[in-house]
């Protein structure tokens, strides 16, 4: 009882570039990786030791340092206004670049403008972004706020990547769709919400993400539009040019430990809607 | 209607700004306070100053170096996870491997450089417990060498992205046509890939060369303060409350920038290639 071996394609057969780019990626990995075991590493230093190798000990003594607001900075405070600016920032990208996407499906008047604003937008060094509103502020008598100037700032640069990402969406959407709606009866709004965003969605759901971290991390655009309260990373800069502990290090480790969860939960949730899909589908 | 508010939010919190400032850089300022007025000082103090030029040139020399530097790793890793890995699932875990490093802010992975480049640092003991030098190497650490390496590290994705983005769009029929009428893998690498990667690779290439132009952390941290770049000079002197001298440096940069990614469009229709 020999089974047959299927003998390879000659066009499957890995030519040699296959293990050249493998070793890059694998280098490219490492590279990648390196750096974030140091940080993983570094923040479980002993409480007397420094940012810097050797470790002095074992301890969770920066974890905990990281919950303790202090006199730089005030790092829960500082996280709660970066998650909710970061939530605004990321609804308003996802449904204006949404809206904006769809839009540049046709051509409409001042199209090459418009889309010519969006790149200048996107290319701005973000300092200057954050030079302008504040002078404008400045000029106009209103304080730079979280929810005003430093929202602001930080769509001139979610937005535009937001568009970028829905034309990636957008373009991969079947238009025959939309017209089976209409022609089936349906109101714009109807065939916006029945037919168009449930196609998109997994597309809408990774500008969102891009969109969210892109606000979250953010600190070019926002150091000058912020005004008196600071978000995580102005925080953390502030931290950085006054004194360096191993606390910026867990800080770290926590976020990659968060990030790790959620994507693990955004995985459950594809794989589940997949699947309710496939059911339905396999039933009617 | 649906373009309004996006046009409203870039007109008001990006274009108004922008032409603020290209107005202020004209003005006259003291150590109290900026007056209107038109004169072209700021401007001439850039130009004529040697230390700002050198500044100017080493911000380009790094935006050169890192394009050359992201452009080469992130087009072969972004080819090899679209047409070498084959597994669909494997494709996505490796693209989470590249983007999971994102989620930690960028200052603290760009100080996490320092502990492992630095003279008693990580890389520095590997290689001396191999044996591959007896003192630790010192060029590693706050040197040119340190910045392109961030660099590097932070940017090498929006390379990726864009270029996965459009390789993942080639129709494989055409790499078949292109091999049935006997071309090599380099004439289907050249003829076919390359051509209809392009607007990945100016999208990565705008991307990374605009963010190096407008760093002002990471080469201030990497260089341990050795080195300056155009927006780090500029945030001294906003710092300094000299707005018009800022504002003059913030609008060469800008022209530069511009300068920049016209000729990048005019090589690459990148609009027609993305709407479509």
């Amino acid at each position: 009882m020999t089974e047959r071996i299927p003998r390879p394609n000659p066009i499957d057969a890995r030519p040699w570039t296959f293990y050249a780019l493998a070793m890059l990626f694998l280098f490219y990995m490492l590279f990648l990786y390196g750096p974030m075991l140091v940080i993983y590493t570094l923040s479980f230093q002993g409480p007397n030791g420094g940012v810097t190798f050797p470790l002095t000990g074992v301890s969770f003594e920066w974890f905990r340092d990281v919950w303790r607001p202090g006199q730089m900075a005030n790092i829960p405070v500082a996280f709660s206004r970066s998650l909710t600016l970061a939530s605004a920032v990321c609804t308003i990208t996802v449904v204006i670049s949404l809206a904006g996407g769809l839009a540049f499906r046709r051509p409409f008047p001042g199209a090459g403008a418009v889309f010519y604003l969006v790149i200048s937008s996107l290319v701005m060094p973000g300092l200057l972004v954050g030079f302008g509103i504040g002078l404008g502020f400045q000029f106009l008598g209103l304080q730079p706020d979280l929810f005003t100037s430093a929202l602001g700032a930080q769509l001139t640069w979610t937005l535009p990547f937001g568009l970028l990402g829905m034309f990636a969406v957008v373009n991969r959407f079947n238009r025959t769709w939309e017209e089976a709606a209409t022609d089936l009866g349906a109101t714009p709004l109807q065939r916006l919400r029945h037919v168009t965003v449930p196609i998109l969605l997994p597309g809408i759901f990774g500008v969102a993400l891009s969109a969210f971290t892109l606000s979250y991390d953010e600190y070019a655009r926002t150091t000058l539009t912020v005004g008196a309260h600071n978000t995580l990373p102005l925080e953390i800069y502030a931290l950085i040019s006054s004194a360096t502990t191993p606390m910026l290090f867990a800080l770290g480790t926590l976020t990659t430990a968060v990030s790790f969860l959620l994507i693990g939960i955004t995985l459950v949730v594809v794989l589940q809607m997949q699947r309710r899909r496939r059911e339905w589908a396999s039933r009617s | 209607m649906q373009i309004l508010p996006l046009t409203t939010i870039l007109v008001l919190f990006f274009a108004l700004p922008t032409a603020l400032f290209l107005i202020v850089s004209f003005f006259d300022y003291d150590r109290t306070g900026i007056y209107p007025a038109f004169m072209l000082d700021s401007y001439r103090e850039i130009f004529t100053s040697i230390s700002t030029l050198r500044v100017y040139g080493s911000t380009l020399k790094f935006a050169l170096i890192v394009w050359a530097i992201t452009l080469f790793v992130g087009f072969n890793i972004a080819y090899f996870l679209i047409f070498h890995v084959r597994n669909a699932k494997i494709r996505i875990v490796f693209f989470l491997l590249c983007a999971i490093p994102f989620f930690t802010s960028a200052i603290i992975r760009t100080i996490a450089w320092i502990p492992f480049l630095g003279r008693s640092g990580a890389f520095n003991n590997m290689l001396i417990s191999l044996q591959l030098t007896a003192r630790p190497l010192d060029f590693l650490l706050y040197s040119d060498f340190s910045v392109v390496i961030a660099y590097v590290y932070l940017y090498t994705l929006l390379m990726i992205g864009p270029i996965a983005n459009s390789l993942s769009k080639i129709d494989r029929s055409l790499i078949e046509a292109a091999r049935d009428a006997g071309a090599s893998r380099r004439q289907i690498m050249t003829h076919v890939i390359i051509p209809l990667s392009k607007t990945g690779i100016a999208l990565g290439s705008i991307l990374v060369v605009t963010q190096v132009m407008g760093d002002f952390f990471v080469v201030r941290q990497m260089s341990g303060g050795q080195s300056a770049s155009i927006v780090s000079a500029l945030s001294t002197e906003i710092q300094a409350m000299q707005y018009p001298p800022a504002a003059a440096n913030a609008m060469v940069l800008v022209i530069i920038v511009a300068t920049m990614v016209a000729c990048l469009m005019r090589v690459v229709d990148v609009r027609k290639e993305l709407v479509k």
